[in-house]
C-alpha cells in the first residue's frame, strides 16, 4: 500500500509550464532518499487551474500545490512527506484570497463549479481502467446492456442533453433517428476535431477520462444498434490519443470492447482517426468524408447522418463532452439527477476553457444557467490586472462577443443564441480595454478564410472580400459605406453558404459590429484604434510626466527608435516606431501611450 | 410510397418522393440557375446559385440537392432569393476575369446569363484575384483556371463517370483549384481528353482549341450526326459555320452515348478540311502516286480482282471494311465481297 | 526529425522501397487515404513526389485524389523541411495577448515567412491553432517543446538555442 497518492497534472497546460521536470525532480528527490515505493507518483488529467500549473494535489491529505519548480521538489519531500506539515509557501495565493487555499473549497477558482464531467479528470489515472470502474465505471454500461433500446434513446431524451459539440441538438432524439433508421450495419462516431482555437475542454476529457468517452460511445452503439465506432481526434492532440490507446486496448482486454461483451451478445470495436489538420472537419459531414479518406468537405443534409453516414450507412456522431455526459444520465437514477441541473431548456453542466485577458485560465464546469458574470469574475477572477472588461468572445469563430452590459445573461443555448452569440463548444476568450474589436473580427474572419473547404462559392469568396474589408478598415483605408457592405454580404453568406462554417462565420462580424459600432466607425472615420492594436491606426508616446528614465525600453527597442539618457525623458522617433509593443511591456511606469496618429498637416498648423 | 404535395411560387404540385424541389420546379416550367448541378452526378450543392425560400426553414436552401417535403412552400424568385443569388454572382464577378469580349464562351456562358438575368453588371468589391497559368500546351482543348468557377462538375465527370481522374480540386479556401496532381499541364497527367469536362463548363475556364477565333456560339449551326469513327454510333452534333466543321459537342438526348463522346468524336474533326485529304484517286505509275479518274480508278480495281480470283479462286482476296462508313455502306460492301465469292470480310472496329 | 537526411535528399536518391511497405497493410481497405499520407510523411518528413506517385499505383487510388488530398489538409507538407519545426500558434487566446508580434519577429530574425524554411535548412516556421496551452498564451512549440508567456524580445534568445 501507498501512503500518499501524488496526482501531478499531465495535461497540456501543465506540460507546458514544465510539470514533466518537476516531476522527474520528485522522482530523483525520492529516489536519493530511498522513499520511492511509499508514495505513488500519477501524471493525472486536468484539475483545470492551468493559469498557476504546474500542480500537484496530495492524496488522503487534501492538499493543492501550484506554481511548482522543480527547485521546490526538495522541499515538499522533506517538509510534507516525511514531516506531515503542509508547505505554506506553495499552496494557492492570491490577492482573491485571505489565507493560502488549501485545498478546492477554498480556492474561489472551484467555489462555483460543479464537477460532473470532469468528475474524474486529476483524480483518477486515466492510464489505469481500474481506477475509472472503482469509481463506478461501467456500470450504466451494464444498466444499459439489460434495457430495451428505445429505453436508452427514452432516458437520454428525457434527461435532456443537448449535444455539446455547437449546435445543441437534443441528443436522444439524434439516437433514435439512428436507432429507427434502416440498416444492418450502423456506426458512432465521436467528434474529437475540437477546431476552435482557444478552446481545450475535449482535450482535457480525453486526457483525464478517456473511459468516460468510451462508455458512452458504447452505450450509443447499444442504444442504436451500431457495432463499430470511431473516435476522430486532431493530430495536434497527441497526448490524448494516446491515453485513448491505452483505454481501448485496456477496455478489450477486460472485454467491454471486442465480441460478445459481458456475454450479453452485444458487440462493439473501436477505431481511431487522427485528423490532418482542417477545421472544417469538424462539421459532421466533412469529418466523415475525412475518415472516409477525402478531402474534408462537407456535403448537403439531408440525407443526414443518422439516415446515411459513414460509408452510406446510418450514423450517430456526437461531441466529446455529449459522450462523457452519457454514464451519468444511464446510471441508476441518473435521469433526475441531471435533469435537476441547469435550466429549462438547457439541462446539465457545460464545461468552459477560460482564456484570453482573464485571470484564471485554465478549465471550469459550470451549471447551465449560471450567468456570464458568475464565470468571469467569481470562477476565473476578472480581468487580468485589473484592466477594464470589455467582452467576451463565446463559441470561437462561430460565434460572437458580449458585451459589458450583457453580463448578466444565464448562459443557456436560447440566451446566448439571442445575443448573437452561440454556446459553441464552449470557449470564453476575455477581452479588454486593449483588445480592439474591429481586429477581432478580422481575425476570425482571417482563420474562417483560410479554413473554408473552398466547396462553395458564398463562404469562398464572401470570407476573402469580408477579410479585405476589414483588412482596409485596420488598415486606415476604410470607407464609411464598408460598414453596410459587411453587414449585407454577411447576411447573404449566412443565407446562402452550404455548411455551417460559412453560415456561422459572419457571426463575429456582425456581433461586433452591433455592440461595438462606435469602434469600427472610428477607424473608418477618425482612422484610431484606441486599443493599440491597428497599428496604422495610433502612436505610441512616452509620457513626460511619469517617464523616470529607466533606459529600459530603449534597450528593448529592436529598431532603436527610442532615445533618451538615463535618468532623463525618454521620446519615440516616429518614423523609426514599428510598433512592435516591446517598450510597453518593459515600462515599470506605464508611461508609454497611446494617441492618434499625427497627421503632416497637424504638425504645420 | 405516394406522391408529395407542394406548393412551388404559389402553384401546387405532386412529385415522387425524393424528386429534388429544383427538379419539381421544372415540371412546372419554372427555370431556377443552377451552376453545380448535373443530374449524373453525386449530389454536389456547391455554387448555391440554385437557392430557394422554404417557408419555415432557418436559411435558404439548394433546390438542386433538396428534396420535397409533404406541404412544402417553395419560393424560388423572392426579393431573399435574388439578393442571394445577386450576392454570389458579384462575388464570382469579383474573381472572374471580365474578358466576355474574347472569351470563346461569350454567348453560351451560364455566368453572362445570370448576370443579365439578375442586372449585375459588376462585382463591386475590390480585391485579389486569381493568377493562374493558362495550360494550352496540348493540343485539345485550353485550360483556363483563372475563369474556373469551382463548381466541380469536370472533376465529377472526370472521375465518376470517365474513370480517368486526371483533375481533382487542390489546396482549399480561397485558392482552391481544379487541377492535375502536382499542377502539372493536363497532357503529363492521366487524362485521355475525352473532353467530357470540357463540354460541361458552365463558364470559359476549358475551350476547345479547334474553334478558338473561328465563331461566335450564335453563328453556329448544330448539324446532328452519327460519329463515324467506330462502330458505337455516338450522337454527335457537328458545329458548323460556313461549310465548315469548327467543332462537336455529343447529344445528350442520345441513348447510345448519353451526351459522352470520346477523344476523336470529340476533337478529331481536323481531317474533314484537312489540305492533305485524298479526295481523288491515286495510281501508282512506276512508284509514284498519279491522280486519276473515278472511272479508270474503278477499272483497275475491278480488273486486277478479277485476274486474281481467275488465278488464285476467291479466297486470295479480302475485304476490309473501316468503321468511319455508315452501317449501309458495311452492308452493301460486305454483299459486294460475298457476291464475289469469298467470305474474307471485315471490318476495322478502330480507326 | 530523424529522417531529414531523406528529407532534405533530392527526390532522385529517395529510397522509394519503404513506400510499399508503408502501403502494404493498407492495400484493400476503405478510408486509407489521410493514413497511409501520414504514415509517408513520417517516414520522409514530408510528402515528395516519386513516393506519392508510387503509393498511387500501389493502391489503385488515382494520383489526383492523393494530391487533392494532400493539399488539402494543413498537416501535410510538400517540401522538405528544416531541421527545427517552429509553430507559432495562431489560436484565438494567443492573438488576444499578442502573437502576432511573435511571428512577425520571428520573420524578421529569420528572414523568412509562414510556411518557409531558412536556406541553411535550420529552421521551418509555421502556424497552428491552439496548442491547447492557452493558459501560457503566447505560445509557441519548437519541436516538441512549448514556449509560453513570450514577448517579441525573449525570441531571439530561444531561436539561439537550437542547433
Ligand atoms: C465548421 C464547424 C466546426 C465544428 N467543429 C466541431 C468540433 O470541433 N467539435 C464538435 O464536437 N463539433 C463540431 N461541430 C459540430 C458538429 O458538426 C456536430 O454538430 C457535432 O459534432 C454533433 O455532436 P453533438 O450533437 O454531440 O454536439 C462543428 C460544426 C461546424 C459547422
Ligand atoms: S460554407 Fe465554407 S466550409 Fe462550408 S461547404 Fe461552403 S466553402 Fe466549404
Ligand atoms: S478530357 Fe476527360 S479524361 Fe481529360 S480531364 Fe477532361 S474528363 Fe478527365
Ligand atoms: S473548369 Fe469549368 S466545369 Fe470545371 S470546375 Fe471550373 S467552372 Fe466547373
Ligand atoms: S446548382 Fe444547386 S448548389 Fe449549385
Ligand atoms: S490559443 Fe494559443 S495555445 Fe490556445
Amino acid at each position: 500500500m501507498y501512503e500518499k497518492h501524488l496526482m501531478i497534472c499531465g495535461a497540456t497546460g501543465c506540460l507546458s509550464s514544465n510539470s514533466g521536470k518537476v516531476k522527474e525532480a520528485l522522482e530523483a528527490e525520492l529516489a536519493r532518499r530511498g522513499i520511492k515505493e511509499k508514495y505513488r507518483l500519477v501524471m493525472a488529467g486536468c484539475v483545470g487551474f492551468c493559469e498557476v500549473g504546474p500542480i500537484i494535489v496530495i492524496y488522503p491529505d487534501e492538499v493543492f500545490y501550484c506554481r511548482l519548480k522543480p527547485g521546490d521538489m526538495a522541499e515538499l519531500v522533506e517538509k510534507h512527506l516525511i514531516g506531515g506539515e503542509v508547505v505554506e509557501r506553495l499552496l494557492y495565493t492570491s490577492p482573491d484570497v485571505e489565507v493560502p487555499g488549501r485545498f478546492y473549497d477554498t480556492i474561489p477558482f472551484y467555489r462555483k463549479q460543479v464537477f460532473n464531467v470532469l468528475r474524474n479528470s486529476g483524480i483518477i489515472d486515466p492510464e489505469i481502467i481500474d481506477e475509472y470502474i472503482m469509481r463506478g465505471g461501467y456500470r450504466a454500461f451494464s444498466r444499459a446492456l439489460k434495457m430495451e433500446r428505445p429505453q436508452i434513446c427514452d432516458e437520454v431524451k428525457r434527461a435532456g442533453l443537448r449535444g455539446r459539440g455547437g449546435a445543441g441538438f437534443p441528443t436522444g432524439m439524434k439516437w433514435e433517428f439512428t436507432m429507427i433508421a434502416p440498416g444492418e450495419k450502423k456506426y458512432v462516431v465521436c467528434n474529437a476535431d475540437e477546431g476552435d482555437p482557444g478552446a481545450f475542454m475535449d482535450r482535457s476529457i480525453l486526457e483525464g477520462d478517456p473511459h468516460a468517452v468510451i462508455e458512452g460511445m458504447l452505450i450509443c452503439g447499444r442504444a442504436i444498434g451500431a457495432d463499430e465506432g470511431y473516435i476522430y481526434c486532431r493530430a495536434e492532440y497527441p497526448l490524448a490519443i494516446k491515453r485513448l490507446r491505452i483505454a481501448i486496448a485496456q477496455a478489450e482486454e477486460y472485454g467491454l470492447l471486442g465480441e460478445n461483451i459481458l456475454a450479453s451478445g452485444f458487440n462493439f470495436h473501436l477505431n481511431i482517426k487522427e485528423g490532418a489538420g482542417a477545421f472544417v472537419c469538424g462539421e459532421e459531414t466533412a469529418l466523415l468524408a475525412s475518415i472516409e479518406g477525402k478531402r474534408g468537405m462537407p456535403r448537403p443534409r439531408p440525407p443526414f447522418p443518422a439516415v446515411s453516414g459513414l460509408f452510406g450507412k446510418p450514423t450517430c456522431i456526437n461531441n466529446v463532452e455529449t459522450f462523457a455526459n452519457i454514464p451519468l444520465i444511464l446510471r441508476e437514477g441518473g435521469v433526475e439527477e441531471f435533469a435537476s441541473i441547469g435550466t429549462e431548456s438547457s439541462k446539465g453542466t457545460k464545461v468552459f476553457a477560460l482564456a484570453g485577458k482573464i485571470r484564471n485560465t485554465g478549465l471550469c464546469e459550470v451549471p447551465m444557467g449560471i450567468t456570464i458574470r458568475e464565470v468571469i469574475f467569481d470562477v476565473g477572477g476578472g480581468v487580468q490586472g485589473d484592466r477594464e472588461f470589455k467582452a467576451v468572445q463565446a463559441g470561437g469563430p462561430s460565434g460572437g462577443c458580449i458585451p459589458a452590459e450583457l453580463l448578466d445573461l444565464p448562459i443557456d443555448y436560447d440566451s446566448l443564441t439571442k445575443a448573437g452569440a452561440i454556446m459553441g463548444s464552449g470557449g470564453l476568450v476575455v477581452m479588454d480595454d486593449r483588445t480592439c474589436m474591429v481586429d477581432l473580427a478580422r481575425y476570425f474572419l482571417s482563420f474562417t478564410q483560410k479554413e473554408s473547404c473552398g466547396k462553395c462559392i458564398p463562404c469562398r469568396e464572401g470570407t476573402k472580400r469580408m477579410l479585405e474589408i476589414l483588412e482596409r478598415i485596420c488598415d486606415g483605408s476604410g470607407e464609411p459605406a464598408d460598414l453596410d457592405t459587411l453587414e449585407s454580404l454577411a447576411f447573404s453568406i449566412k443565407d446562402s453558404a452550404l455548411c455551417g462554417l460559412g453560415q456561422t462565420c459572419p457571426n463575429p462580424i456582425l456581433s461586433t459590429i452591433r455592440y461595438f459600432r462606435h469602434e469600427y466607425e472610428e477607424h473608418i472615420n477618425e482612422q484610431f484604434c484606441r486599443a493599440g492594436v491597428c497599428k496604422a491606426l495610433f502612436q505610441y508616446y512616452i509620457d513626460p510626466e511619469t517617464c523616470i528614465g529607466c533606459t529600459r525600453c530603449a534597450r528593448v527597442c529592436p529598431v532603436s527608435a527610442i532615445s533618451g539618457e538615463k535618468k532623463e525623458v525618454h521620446a519615440i522617433d516616429q518614423s523609426l516606431c514599428t510598433r512592435c509593443g516591446s517598450c510597453v511591456e518593459v515600462c515599470p511606469k506605464n508611461s508609454i501611450q497611446i494617441t492618434r496618429v499625427r497627421r503632416k498637416a497637424d504638425v504645420s498648423s | 410510397m405516394s406522391a408529395v404535395k407542394l406548393t412551388i411560387d404559389g402553384m401546387p404540385v405532386e412529385v415522387a418522393p425524393g424528386t429534388t424541389i429544383l427538379e419539381a420546379a421544372r415540371k412546372l416550367e419554372i427555370d431556377i440557375p443552377t451552376f453545380c448541378h448535373d443530374p449524373e452526378l453525386t449530389r454536389n450543392g456547391a455554387c448555391r446559385m440554385c437557392v430557394v425560400e422554404v417557408e419555415k426553414a432557418r436559411a435558404l436552401v439548394a433546390s438542386c440537392c433538396t428534396p420535397v417535403a409533404p406541404d412544402m412552400v417553395v419560393h424560388t424568385d423572392s426579393e431573399r432569393v435574388r439578393t442571394a443569388r445577386q450576392t454570389i454572382l458579384r462575388l464570382i464577378l469579383a474573381n472572374h476575369p471580365l474578358e466576355c469580349i474574347t472569351c470563346e464562351k461569350t454567348g453560351d456562358c451560364r455566368l453572362q446569363d445570370y448576370c443579365y438575368r439578375y442586372g449585375v453588371s459588376e462585382s463591386g468589391f475590390q480585391g485579389e484575384t486569381k493568377d493562374l497559368p493558362l495550360d494550352d500546351t496540348n493540343p485539345f482543348f485550353i485550360r483556363d483556371m483563372n475563369k474556373c468557377i469551382l463548381c466541380g462538375i469536370c472533376v465529377g465527370k472526370c472521375q465518376e463517370i470517365n474513370g480517368a481522374g486526371a483533375i481533382d480540386f487542390t489546396r482549399r479556401g480561397f485558392v482552391t483549384n481544379v487541377s492535375p496532381p502536382f499542377g502539372d499541364p493536363i497532357e503529363n497527367s492521366s487524362c485521355v481528353f475525352c473532353g467530357m469536362c470540357v463540354d460541361v463548363c458552365p463558364v470559359g475556364a476549358l475551350v476547345p482549341k479547334a474553334g478558338v477565333g473561328k465563331g461566335r456560339p450564335w453563328e453556329i449551326e448544330k448539324v446532328k450526326t452519327i460519329c463515324p469513327y467506330c462502330g458505337t454510333g455516338c450522337s454527335v452534333y457537328l458545329h458548323v459555320k460556313d461549310g465548315k466543321i469548327i467543332g462537336a459537342s455529343p447529344d445528350a438526348e442520345s441513348p447510345v452515348n448519353r451526351g459522352h463522346l470520346c477523344a476523336k468524336g470529340r476533337f478529331g474533326w481536323d481531317f474533314v478540311h484537312s489540305e492533305e485529304r485524298l479526295t481523288r484517286p491515286l495510281i501508282r505509275r512506276n512508284g509514284v502516286f498519279v491522280e486519276a479518274g473515278w472511272d479508270e480508278a474503278l477499272d483497275l480495281v475491278a480488273s486486277r480482282l478479277k485476274e486474281s480470283i481467275a488465278r488464285y479462286g476467291p479466297d486470295a482476296f479480302m475485304g476490309l471494311s473501316s468503321a468511319k462508313t455508315s452501317n449501309e455502306d458495311n452492308y452493301l460492301f460486305q454483299k459486294l465481297v460475298r457476291h464475289l465469292g469469298t467470305n474474307n470480310v471485315d471490318h476495322c472496329a478502330r480507326l | 526529425m530523424g529522417n531529414q537526411a531523406e528529407g532534405s535528399a533530392l527526390n532522385g536518391e529517395l529510397d522509394l522501397s519503404q513506400v510499399d511497405a508503408l502501403v502494404e497493410p493498407y492495400l484493400d481497405k476503405q478510408g486509407v487515404v489521410i493514413p497511409v499520407l501520414q504514415k509517408i510523411q513520417e517516414h520522409y518528413g514530408y510528402l515528395p513526389r516519386p513516393a506519392l506517385e508510387r503509393a498511387a499505383r500501389r493502391l489503385r487510388i488515382p494520383l489526383s485524389r492523393l494530391y487533392g488530398v494532400a493539399t488539402f489538409y494543413a498537416q501535410f507538407k510538400m517540401m522538405p523541411r528544416g531541421r527545427n519545426i517552429i509553430r507559432v500558434c495562431k489560436g484565438t487566446a494567443c492573438h488576444i495577448q499578442g502573437g502576432s508580434k511573435i511571428a512577425e519577429r520571428i520573420e524578421e530574425i529569420l528572414k523568412i515567412k509562414v510556411n518557409e524554411t531558412t536556406p541553411d535548412m535550420k529552421f521551418t516556421l509555421e502556424e497552428v491553432a491552439c496548442i491547447g496551452a492557452c493558459a501560457l498564451a503566447p505560445v509557441m512549440m519548437i519541436n516538441d517543446e512549448p514556449h509560453g508567456r513570450l514577448t517579441p524580445d525573449k525570441i531571439k534568445k530561444i531561436l539561439a538555442s537550437y542547433e
